[in-house]
């Protein structure tokens, strides 16, 4: 992969042309399907777009210090780290060179949840910092089984590379790996039942509790990234390896579309969990298929 | 004007997001206002969000006769929503103070406080009156964002406009209720 390949990919699919367009898209994708599960019609087709650009012409209330610039720093870094782990996905089929590598595209997808409880207690409001405790017990629980999902698939194929990962034959293995990372995704998106951090009428926003304006247009726009980064890495598990890039590129949308539709049934059929339950949840019924898969890997590749 | 100011224009009525807001109200028109929300209404069509926090918020939307003890609350949250910002008052309490005119332990009406863009009168409006009152409020938004003038307040008319659809819906009732009761 040469130079330009390599900056077309981050900065045009499926980096930051494609990525923002699709934050909105699945946004909207996600409030539109759980209003039509409600019997109401639900938000216009350009809502995600219209609250981003009224987000960022709304004053800002005076913040001064560190305090005041570490809370502007946290939604740039957090969109910036989903836009890149977006632009790092292997849709297309690549010749040679940076392939992606495995660890940093899991580094990045964690960087917007770090963001998130930093910038609750950075906001020291009570609501801020009670969110972001959330988010921290919420991350512990579910990352163990994320990343024992996908640490089986990768040493059943010897291998960090994105690449390699994309074009893995099915396996039972592979497929039980892709049930527990969809498991976890509510928890990192989010959403209903697991909906813990952001529980409105609860704590009334969150750890974004203190944020306005411009800033919470970047919060906004980094979930939406984030959105893109997770359905996407489910997308290149499942997708089948394809040497058109154009049908490559189709297949990745259509299952993303498809995780996000998924998503948003779960979200809608579900009420909010308390946090002890989920973390039962996650440290008790869903470790237990993580644990077998990753035993089962090292079991497989033992043998061969 | 520019086409960003213009977009920002349609971005400004397209996508106002409420924080609600209780100074002492019997919680009627709280009901109502999360009823407008609920499938039947669906003020989402619309863009509307509710928020849980005054920061994110657009349009306040304040409900009940402004008791003693919610004055400085009202101005905390007045403070705290960020420009351009709208307010609506829902019901009839925070337009006149409705019953509780008089009272020792009222501080009202609203506007003595803070000031009102649209007044959505009912004891408690319906949810079609306020959302009609949130669309106002927006349309302000989008005036005020544009010229920079101050904007009358304005008074929706009682009832919303589903209010003739209504009144014939209950006297088909009427005589069902009757009959029950016999």
């Amino acid at each position: 992969m040469n130079l330009t390949t390599a900056l077309a990919r981050l900065l045009i699919f499926p980096g930051v042309l494609f990525a923002v367009p699709a934050a909105w898209f699945f946004l909207w994708v996600e409030r539109k399907s759980v209003a039509l599960m409600q019997g109401r019609i639900g938000p216009p087709f350009m809502q995600p777009f219209y609250d981003f650009i009224k987000l960022l012409g709304k004053t800002m209330p005076p913040r001064s210090g560190v305090g005041g610039l570490l809370m502007k720093a946290w939604p740039l870094l957090a969109v910036s780290a989903a836009a890149g782990a977006v632009g790092l996905l292997p849709v297309l089929p690549s010749s040679g060179g940076f392939e992606g590598d495995l660890i940093l595209l899991l580094a990045l997808l964690e960087v917007p949840s770090m963001c998130i409880i930093a910038a609750g207690f950075s906001s020291r409001s009570i609501f801020g910092e009670i969110g972001s405790a959330r988010e921290a017990v919420l991350s512990v629980s579910y990352n163990v089984v994320f990343l024992l999902a996908i640490v089986s698939i990768a040493a059943s194929q010897h291998t960090f590379r994105l690449e390699a990962l994309a074009q893995l034959q099915g396996s039972p293995l592979k497929w039980l790996g892709i049930v527990a990372i969809l498991v976890c995704l509510p928890a990192k998106l989010h959403l209903n039942p697991f909906s813990l951090p952001n529980a409105e009428q609860e704590i009334y926003s969150g750890p974004m509790t203190e944020y306005a304006g411009p800033e919470l247009a970047m919060w906004e726009l980094s979930h939406g990234l984030e959105w893109v980064a997770a359905t996407g890495l489910v997308a290149t598990l499942v997708a089948p390896h394809l040497s058109a890039w154009w049908l490559a590129a189709l297949v990745f949308v259509a299952i993303s579309f498809a995780v996000v539709l998924l998503l948003s049934a779960l979200a809608a059929a579900t009420a909010r969990m308390a946090i002890d339950t989920t973390v039962r949840f996650y440290w008790q019924c869903t470790l237990i298929f993580a644990v077998l898969a990753i035993s089962s890997a090292l079991f497989m590749r033992y043998r061969s | 004007m520019n086409l960003w100011n213009r977009l920002m224009c349609t971005c400004r009525r397209r996508s106002p997001w409420l924080f609600h807001m209780n100074s002492g109200s019997c919680n009627g028109c709280d009901i109502e206002l999360v009823a407008s929300l609920s499938p039947r209404y669906d003020a989402e069509q619309l863009g509307v969000r509710l928020e849980g926090s005054p920061r994110h918020a657009d349009i306040l939307c304040i409900t009940g006769p402004v008791t003693h003890n919610s004055v400085q609350a009202i101005h905390t949250v007045y403070e705290q929503v960020c420009g351009p910002k709208a307010v609506v008052a829902i019901g009839s309490c925070p337009a006149t103070t409705n019953v509780f005119i008089d009272s020792r332990t009222i501080d009202g009406p609203l506007n003595r406080h803070i000031p009102v863009d649209v007044f959505v009168p009912g004891c408690p409006p319906r949810p079609d009156a306020i959302i009609q009152g949130v669309a106002k409020a927006a349309e302000i938004l989008a005036i005020r964002a544009a010229k920079k003038s101050p904007v009358e307040p304005v008074t929706m008319p009682l009832g919303g406009p589903g209010c003739g659809e209504a009144c014939a819906c209950a006297s088909e009732a009427e005589p069902a209720a009757q009959e029950v009761q016999q």
